[in-house]
């Protein structure tokens, strides 16, 4: 067993954990973050994305080991103060959600593409969630919610 | 059926002289994990052997990219993104950019390693058609030193390389040399992102009118490891790019292709759409 610290959406945590256990099920077994889902657990489907240290990374792919001493942002961390972050409110609004599985992680991979391009092209919104599968909306939706996101929320 | 993280050992030296001491002391045993997208799969599914790892994805000692002269070193601990933020190589070796892009998704990217792209030693990876084109050279180390080799020589057969039990990959090393060659790259696969390649060609050029005074040509899913296609490359190597001569580049390229059959395609595909690309390439270089 290894403790493993983490700083999960600002709090610091420390756990004891096999040094080889999924990132992902740390975050859901032994922190209850239960958020972050499992889809594939081959790093193919981005249902587990979180961001680590502000990277996106899939956490089914991350040994709990190489995460010690990180920064980590789960869906749970994206809003703040009881109120939905606006990527959140855009997906709400767009319809970018159906049956909600992909969904924390296309919102964590939207973070981290609007961090890298605030104003990004149609291009750039597929290639940086390409990673992340959908199997409901047939992507059009969420494409929209994250053009609207970047245009400044739906204030 | 996902593994017993249990079941696993996972240590993380503090150094890299740390981690060449440990494999030396015990070749064989540890196996060294940097960013986890392919062992970490293998985990997932119930089918990783390896019990005993070794971390070197903190390593910064092997995350660097350095431009010396006449020459780009990568260290084997350089993501994708990495490569894809860098500006020199870019300029210098546009391929691998290319094909660094087309690696899994953002998320692999971040994570997954040039070094662990190459030492997995999978025939379909994306980025040795690329390094095979440009002519790399690898750097590999030991606790007793250092040795180089050239990429070509790195992958012996499927999945198997040229390190030793007590050996990492350290760098690859490329020339800068290529700013008057025409370059050329295509991966086919499903979908652009994830997808692994049912066959991918990179190519460089240098032309001297309608002559081609080099080529180099690297492929991936031909063979049971990443190729340099060196009997397609004489074939071309100071003609005339006409009918002829895309003919006897085709002809030369299936006789030294030997691709499969498995989940992926087939090997009849595989041979013709090979084929295909070269013939296209040749044929840009007409433009």
């Amino acid at each position: 067993m290894s403790n493993v610290s983490l700083t999960v959406n600002g709090n610091k945590q420390t756990v004891d954990v096999p040094p080889m256990k999924r990132l992902l099920d740390v975050l859901r077994e032994d922190l209850h973050l239960t958020g972050t889902k499992e889809g594939c657990g081959e790093g193919e489907c981005g249902a587990c994305a979180v961001l680590l240290n502000g990277e996106l990374v899939n956490s089914c792919l991350v040994p709990a080991l190489q995460a010690n001493g990180a920064k980590l942002c789960t869906i749970e961390g994206v809003s703040t103060e009881g109120r939905l972050h606006p990527i959140q409110q855009c997906f709400l609004e767009k319809g970018g959600a159906q049956c909600g599985i992909c969904t924390p992680g296309m919102i964590l991979a939207t973070h981290h593409l609007l961090d890298k391009y605030p104003n990004p092209t149609m291009e750039q919104i597929q290639e940086g969630l390409a990673g992340n599968l959908c199997r409901c909306t047939g992507y059009m939706r969420i494409f929209e919610a994250v053009q609207e996101a970047a245009a400044g929320g739906t204030h | 059926m996902r593994s017993d993280a249990a079941l696993f050992a996972l240590e993380a030296p503090a150094t890299l002289d740390a981690v060449l001491a440990q494999i030396a002391a015990e070749p064989g045993k540890h196996t060294p994990i940097a960013g986890g997208t392919e062992l970490m799969v293998a985990l997932g599914t119930g089918r990783l052997a390896q019990r005993s790892l070794l971390s070197i994805q903190h390593l910064l000692e092997l995350r660097f990219i350095r431009v010396e002269g006449d020459a780009i070193h990568i260290g084997s601990g350089t993501t994708f993104t990495d490569i894809r933020r860098s500006a020199s190589i870019a300029e210098d070796l546009p391929l691998l950019i290319q094909s660094a892009s087309w690696t899994g998704s953002v998320a692999n990217q971040n994570r997954g390693t040039l070094g662990g792209n190459l030492c997995n030693a999978s025939p379909a990876a994306d980025t040795p058609p690329a390094l095979l084109a440009y002519g790399a050279a690898v750097t590999l180390i030991s606790a007793s030193g250092k040795r180089t080799l050239p990429y070509a020589e790195f992958h012996l057969g499927y999945k198997k390389t040229a390190l030793r039990p007590d050996e990492l990959l350290y760098s690859v090393s490329m020339p800068r040399e290529f700013g008057e060659y025409r370059q050329y790259i295509r991966k086919v696969g499903t979908r652009n992102a994830q997808a692994i390649s049912k066959i991918a060609l990179a190519g460089i050029a240098l032309m001297e009118g309608d002559v081609i005074a080099d080529i180099r040509l690297g492929a991936a899913s031909l063979a049971d490891r990443p190729v340099r296609c060196s009997a397609a490359e004489a074939a071309l190597v100071g003609r005339r790019i006409d009918e002829a001569a895309i003919r006897a580049g085709r002809a030369a390229l299936a006789g030294e292709a030997k691709p499969i059959d498995d989940i992926r395609s087939t090997a009849m595909y595989r041979a013709a759409v090979a084929e295909n690309l070269l013939e296209e390439f040749l044929r840009s270089l007409l433009k």
